[in-house]
């Protein structure tokens, strides 16, 4: 397998409170993987390990490794603003930036200085609407505010920003659970068309969503990953009693 | 509606049962209005009371004010009350200077320290520096005007009047024209002092208001703290810094003591800050009880006090109104 991140003796804690044990886990090239597990188990924690926004959270240590591209974005000489370009997060709600809808994908193109001309931005705006399938709702209304927009639209617009500064991989801590089913199943298609050329690891509580999209599948509990593998051999044939049980218990 | 219609004979039956609960429910609904009516006076008062000096204070000025006219008042430039000449202009033009140079002083201090508070600093520091500006905001005026006294008139009168004149003395509002420390400088950086515990904790609210969600969707693409604020939280923020500004600002407006103790009292229009000047509160403060004998000459002193609370009044309710604009989005 060919493996984007790779997550070595990852130990977390809350103050004193530990809250990710002994995490050993590698997250395929271009495939969409979903971690999933009961509430609490420690899903959105990880995920926040990946792009270093863990570290946002005041009281916390972290031991043990997270490779990307075979290194450390824990070492030293990490710049985490690179980290974060690299490995792009579609939050739980949308959040636009308070300004317009085109300022919010041109932003973080402005920040890392990407394009040299606004002819470039303009083209690139327009490029990555286009992939977050919002191009023909918004074109004719680019510089009305990013609040505007219906929330359905406003995830896919935050789709768009974070694949402007072009990631390899995306994070998405349940991405679809603030919107309505059309919205979601929108989202979904465009995380499938996606994944030739992003790593995607989803964060999801529906276990229909999870079969929908995922090719491999981290199954967690109490800060613990009880079970990784390939969709397919998790879903048919979990190894884990305890994986069997939450898959069984869905429905 | 149905309910008033007699034909059903189980609706009468019900209206029989509401009957028996009607009483005490309308007791208990009177009881809150009243309630809420008494909360609703004891609101009121600090308004009433507001309004009933504004209308004491203009009845009690209105024989200058019809004599001289208000144009003449405020904008006279001669303070001779024993030629019963009234000229305003250099006390409002003192205060202004005085006001000006305390919150020039101090609103950029200010704002990076309640940058460091609200964006950087860890809660431990938050929940020790928040304790800190209270008890500062909380130290007597007097107490400050014996530092400005003992402290700042010194040092503007040793080191930074002959810095400023070898330096800026080409430029006139830094030139030094008279041989004291007691002047707009050392008033404007004692007023700094004393309204940025006040500037600080309102601009830290302020941010405050700004969700997480915006710093970290800015965050996520991989923008810096600074990035994100300068780019995200600080437009978002404006209009409140601005409220946050213009309320230190009234405050300033209507400091006294601390003021008049190191400002020099000299009415006259200051042209550098390194001049003496006689703002509107300490004129009133040191004349008001004094030679009452001249004629008109108190109505004078209360019309100065009429103006100041009018400005003091128009500064608070405009940065009030923004302010909570601002914390009710949140
Ligand atoms: N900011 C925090 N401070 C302290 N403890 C936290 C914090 N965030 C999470 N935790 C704890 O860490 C553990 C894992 O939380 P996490 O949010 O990662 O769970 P989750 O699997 O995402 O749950 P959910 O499905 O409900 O979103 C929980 O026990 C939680 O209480
Ligand atoms: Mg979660």
């Amino acid at each position: 397998m060919d493996s984007h991140i790779q997550v070595k003796n990852l130990n977390v804690y809350y103050g004193k409170q530990q809250a990710l044990k002994n995490i050993n886990i590698e997250i395929p090239k271009n495939q969409i993987t979903t971690i999933m597990g009961p509430s609490g188990c420690g899903k959105t924690t990880l995920l926040k390990t990946f792009n270093r926004f863990f570290e946002l959270t005041e009281d916390t240590s972290l031991t043990g490794e997270v490779l990307v591209d075979g290194k450390n974005i824990y070492d030293k000489d990490v710049d985490v603003t690179e980290v974060r370009k690299v490995v792009g997060l579609l939050a739980q709600r949308p959040s636009p930036l308070p300004m317009s809808i085109y300022e919010n994908i041109a932003y973080g193109m402005h920040i890392h200085k990407m394009k040299k001309d606004r002819s470039e931005y303009k083209a690139a705006v327009r490029h990555y609407l286009e992939i977050a399938g919002l191009w023909d709702e918004v074109q004719k209304r680019l510089h009305d505010p990013a609040t505007s927009l219906s929330i359905g639209q406003q995830q896919r617009l935050c789709l768009a920003r974070g694949l402007a500064v072009e990631p390899e991989i995306i994070l998405g801590d349940e991405p679809t659970s603030a919107l309505d089913p059309i919205s979601s199943q929108n989202i979904e298609s465009r995380l499938i068309e996606l994944k030739q050329q992003y790593t995607t690891v989803i964060v999801t509580h529906t276990l229909r969503q999870a079969k929908r999209l995922a090719d491999y599948v981290i199954y967690m509990y109490l800060g613990e990953v009880i079970e990784a593998g390939p969709a397919k051999e998790v879903f048919s044939n979990p190894k884990h009693e305890r994986t069997r049980q939450y898959l069984e218990g869905q429905f | 509606m149905s309910q008033e219609n007699p034909t059903f004979s189980n609706q009468t039956n019900k209206q029989a049962e509401g009957r028996a609960f009607r009483p005490s429910a309308t007791l208990r609904a009177r009881q809150d209005q009243a309630a809420q009516r008494a909360f609703f006076i004891f609101s009121l008062l600090p308004v009433l009371l507001i309004l009933f000096v504004t209308v004491a204070l203009f009845f009690r000025s209105w024989p200058i004010i019809s004599e001289y006219g208000l144009s003449d008042l405020l904008f006279g430039e001669v303070w001779k009350p024993n030629n019963g000449q009234f000229g305003f202009w250099p006390f409002i033009l003192g205060t202004f200077w005085v006001t000006a140079v305390g919150v020039i002083l101090a609103v950029p201090a200010c704002l990076l320290a309640s940058i460091y508070l609200a964006e950087y600093a860890h809660n431990r520091t938050r929940s020790i520096a928040k304790p800190v500006l209270d008890l500062l905001a909380a130290i007597p005026p007097v107490v400050y005007g014996v530092w400005g006294l003992v402290a700042i008139v010194p040092f503007v009168d040793d080191k930074l009047a002959p810095l400023s004149d070898r330096w800026l003395g080409s430029f006139s509002i830094f030139s030094v024209n008279q041989p004291t420390g007691f002047n707009v400088l050392s008033a404007g950086i004692v007023l700094a002092v004393m309204v940025a515990p006040l500037i600080i904790s309102v601009m830290y609210e302020i941010f405050s208001t700004v969700p997480n969600d915006l710093r970290h969707a800015s965050l996520a693409v991989g923008a810096t703290q600074w990035q994100t604020i300068r780019n995200i939280i600080l437009p978002q923020v404006a209009p409140g810094i601005l409220a946050a500004v213009v309320l230190g600002a009234s405050r300033a407006l209507g400091e006294t003591i601390a003021v008049l103790m190191v400002v020099g009292n000299i009415p006259q229009i200051p042209t550098s800050i390194f001049d003496s000047a006689y703002p509107l509160p300490a004129l009133i403060a040191n004349n008001y009880g004094e030679m009452m004998s001249i004629p008109l000459y108190d109505a004078a002193l209360l019309s100065a006090a009429l103006v100041l609370l009018v400005v003091i009044l128009i500064f608070n309710i405009l940065s009030i109104i923004v302010l909570q604009r601002m914390t009710r989005k949140k």
